[in-house]
């Protein structure tokens, strides 16, 4: 029992990062019927916000402490960050430390604003090309997005540690008799991921903007006949779904330690959550990145592994590929979506 | 002659004369010179150029006629060169035998994927592929090399070890692939004044099946069969109405495109006896995409142009550093200088990826139909302007 629990807390941990992407890709995909493949390139940027943030909170100034000396002899150089000297040695640190869920605040508008800027400045004018143009254009923007990224910050990882109050370990189902110990952060991330996802579909439902959005993706045409600007609206929406693609990439760095290409690792595997969902499904996108993060947890256990060799790394592939000759629309993929 | 009209003869002979003087043509500063590191005519680079030009010819009669764009074709390109190196380990180094069986089993193995993934198009295809390869990269690299059954030899990628069979291995032959005793590295150097050329058989032998193969492209675009993938390419949906099948038409087109990779890979092997899980990576299947759109998808020239691009890029442009920069704009004043090597460095040496990405983004928001259409633009404007220079344009007719 314990064991199937832990799996599946792995599972939804995975899952929510995929969940987390996909559900961004189909908001685009929704509303704008753009297949962006920039969009993995996206929660890398998410994740190097972060970095940045902590590169900012930790610049500081040397000054010299004659008291103490150093192996040569020479009295010792001591760096302190400004936020330090602001704030006085202990909430300084405490900031530094909390610089990962910081930067949650510093990504959002960053977020935004590159997802307005990528939609205002190349792909409004791809609407009308086919699809194939659409994904080769953004495959083109993640290349550069990627080296710029590895230009300013190198080709290595760069550890972003949670702050230390929620990098320990948990013990999770206490109360009914289970002892599954798991890291404090992964439940993090879980949580804020599901808050995310609930939130975005909180602001779909039950906002005024929510609604003309939903029912400009259902038609569009009939809403702009309405004398309603749909176009800004989904420009706002494009700028959102940047924005959640980015605070997936925020909160994933202290699990895995971002480098320049995560984002491209990661996109593969969201289109394939996609697809499984279905093409242009919200709940579809969500429920498929939790199914399949199950899915692969439970296909890297031990004993799966040993039954048959190697299944953690193609059982995504495959349940795609069965799901789509199955049902060629995904799980919850509506008529007439992409079916041209 | 060969069934091919004068205008695409000529185009063969063009490319044909191109392919043989190419250890010339690229080799056009001394070996002593400053620039002498932009002479791209050794033989490995070359090798590349014909070997990843064969590669996206191939993957050209799919995406090119069909449209259909398939994110996944590195994985052909991966088991012809695990077919081939194979071969070496059970047959002997002599290469005719690889290249066969890796067509063959690449083909086997489009067909296979081709029937599945053919049953959608549209992005679904693209998803669907790119599925299929990364499925396959993850069974090469690790699932297909477990000690019960080594198929792939996973990181370390596959290659011949000392007790390998090889049946039909003599002492008399190399220890190293060749075509009945003639070894693929054998060089031919020729020094002429301050330059030096050398002649590769490896490279020939390349050249010469590049050759083959792009004749056979050429009668493919202009066949009936290619003609029907150009319909399923403008309008698949009326095709369908009509009554007509497509799905056997693409199948073919798909297969074929799969042959033409696993021999690329084949190919590899051929010249280089290793095979990496990492040449079925899906970053593979996005380089010949990327090679065929750059140099004009649906025309014939456009994939090997935008081949050899790429591959120069890589080789080339990559080796530039910064003192290399400093070298060439040391005659701008000191503060100028250093102005213009911080802006030009992030685009040379190791972010020459940076350089391919926004090349690439230009090319398919302003030239959808790749760099020949630039050309047959620049032609035209010369046309307008000056009749005496139309003829600027015949080296990049286009297909269509």
């Amino acid at each position: 029992m314990d064991a199937i629990i832990l799996q599946i807390l792995n599972g939804l941990d995975k899952g929510s990062a995929y969940a987390l992407i996909a559900l961004g890709l189909t908001l685009i995909f929704g509303t704008l019927g753009v297949v962006n493949f920039a969009h993995g390139a996206l929660f890398m940027i998410g994740a190097f916000c972060s970095v940045t943030l902590a590169k900012l909170l930790n610049l500081s100034f040397e000054t010299v402490d004659p008291t103490q000396k150093d192996f040569l002899g020479n009295p010792l150089k001591v760096k302190t960050p400004y936020i330090e000297s602001w704030f006085g040695p202990e909430v300084g640190a405490t900031i530094i430390d909390w610089s990962v869920p910081l930067a949650i605040l510093f990504a959002i508008p960053i977020m935004l604003v590159v997802g307005y800027v990528m939609e205002r400045g190349l792909i409004k004018h791809f609407y009308k090309r086919p699809h194939a143009d659409q994904i080769l254009v953004t495959f083109g923007l993640a290349i550069v997005l990627q080296e710029i990224i590895k230009f300013y910050f190198g080709a290595n990882p760069i550890q972003t540690p949670a702050p230390d109050a929620l990098s320990g370990v948990a013990s999770v189902g206490g109360a009914v008799g289970l002892n599954i110990a798991y890291p404090i952060w992964r439940l993090c991330y879980i949580a804020f991921s599901l808050l995310l996802i609930g939130g975005a579909f909180a602001f779909l439902q039950f906002t005024t903007f929510g609604m003309v959005v939903r029912a400009g993706m259902a038609d569009r045409e009939t809403v702009q006949l309405l004398g309603i600007d749909i176009d800004r609206r989904f420009t706002i929406m494009f700028g959102l779904a940047a924005a959640i693609a980015g605070l997936a990439g925020v909160m994933y760095g202290p699990i895995n330690a971002p480098n320049y290409h995560m984002g491209m690792d990661f996109l593969v595997l969201s289109f394939v959550v996609v697809v499984v969902g279905g093409m242009g499904s919200l709940p579809g996108a969500v429920l498929a990145g939790f199914l399949l993060g199950i899915l692969e947890a439970f296909a890297s256990t031990t004993w799966a592994t040993t039954t048959i060799p190697g299944i953690n790394q193609i059982i995504i592939y495959l349940v795609a590929i069965i799901v789509l000759l199955t049902r060629p629309r995904g799980l919850m993929g509506k008529k007439g979506v992409m079916e041209d | 002659m060969f069934g091919l009209t004068k205008k695409d003869l000529s185009l063969l002979g063009i490319v044909a004369i191109l392919t043989m003087a190419a250890p010339f043509i690229l080799n056009p500063f001394p070996t002593e010179s400053a620039m002498a590191q932009f002479n791209a005519g050794y033989p490995d680079l070359m090798q590349k150029f014909v070997i990843f030009g064969i590669f996206a010819i191939g993957f050209n009669i799919l995406f090119g006629l069909t449209g259909y764009l398939s994110f996944g074709h590195a994985a052909f390109l991966g088991v012809g060169s695990y077919s081939c190196v194979w071969m070496f380990k059970l047959l002997g180094y002599n290469v005719l035998p690889g290249i066969a069986l890796s067509i063959v089993v690449s083909g086997l193995f489009a067909l296979l994927i081709g029937v599945i993934t053919l049953r959608r198009s549209g992005i679904y295809f693209s998803i669907l592929t790119l599925a299929f390869a990364q499925m396959s990269f993850a069974l090469a690299y690790s699932v297909l090399s477990n000690p019960k059954f080594n198929l792939t030899n996973g990181e370390t990628g596959l290659q011949v070890y000392a007790d390998d069979p090889q049946w039909f291995h003599s002492a008399n032959l190399p220890d190293l692939p060749h075509l009945f005793g003639l070894s693929m590295r054998a060089t031919h150097r020729m020094t002429l004044g301050g330059w030096e050329f050398q002649f590769n058989a490896g490279y020939y032998m390349c050249a010469i099946i590049m050759l083959v193969c792009f004749y056979l492209a050429i009668r493919i675009f202009r066949s009936p069969f290619g003609l029907m993938l150009r319909a399923v390419k403008s309008n698949q949906q009326r095709m369908n109405y009509t009554g007509l099948n497509s799905r056997p038409y693409t199948l073919a087109a798909f297969v074929i495109s799969g042959m033409y990779a696993g021999l690329a890979g084949g190919l590899l092997s051929a010249v280089d006896p290793l095979a990496g899980a990492e040449r079925m990576q899906w970053t593979a299947s996005g380089e010949v995409v990327l090679m065929t759109i750059l140099g004009g998808a649906g025309t014939l020239i456009g994939p090997v142009l935008g081949a050899g691009l790429i591959k120069y890029f890589e080789n080339i442009f990559s080796k530039i550093n910064e003192s290399v920069l400093h070298s060439w704009f040391g005659f701008l004043p000191d503060g100028l200088e250093d102005f213009v090597i911080t802006i030009v460095y992030p685009f040379v040496g190791k972010g020459w990826h940076l350089t391919l990405g926004l090349i690439f983004m230009l090319v398919v928001i302003f030239l959808p139909g790749g760099l020949i259409e630039g050309g047959q633009r620049i032609g035209r404007l010369f046309r307008g302007k000056k009749a005496s220079k139309a003829g600027k344009s015949a080296t990049t007719e286009p297909a269509e």
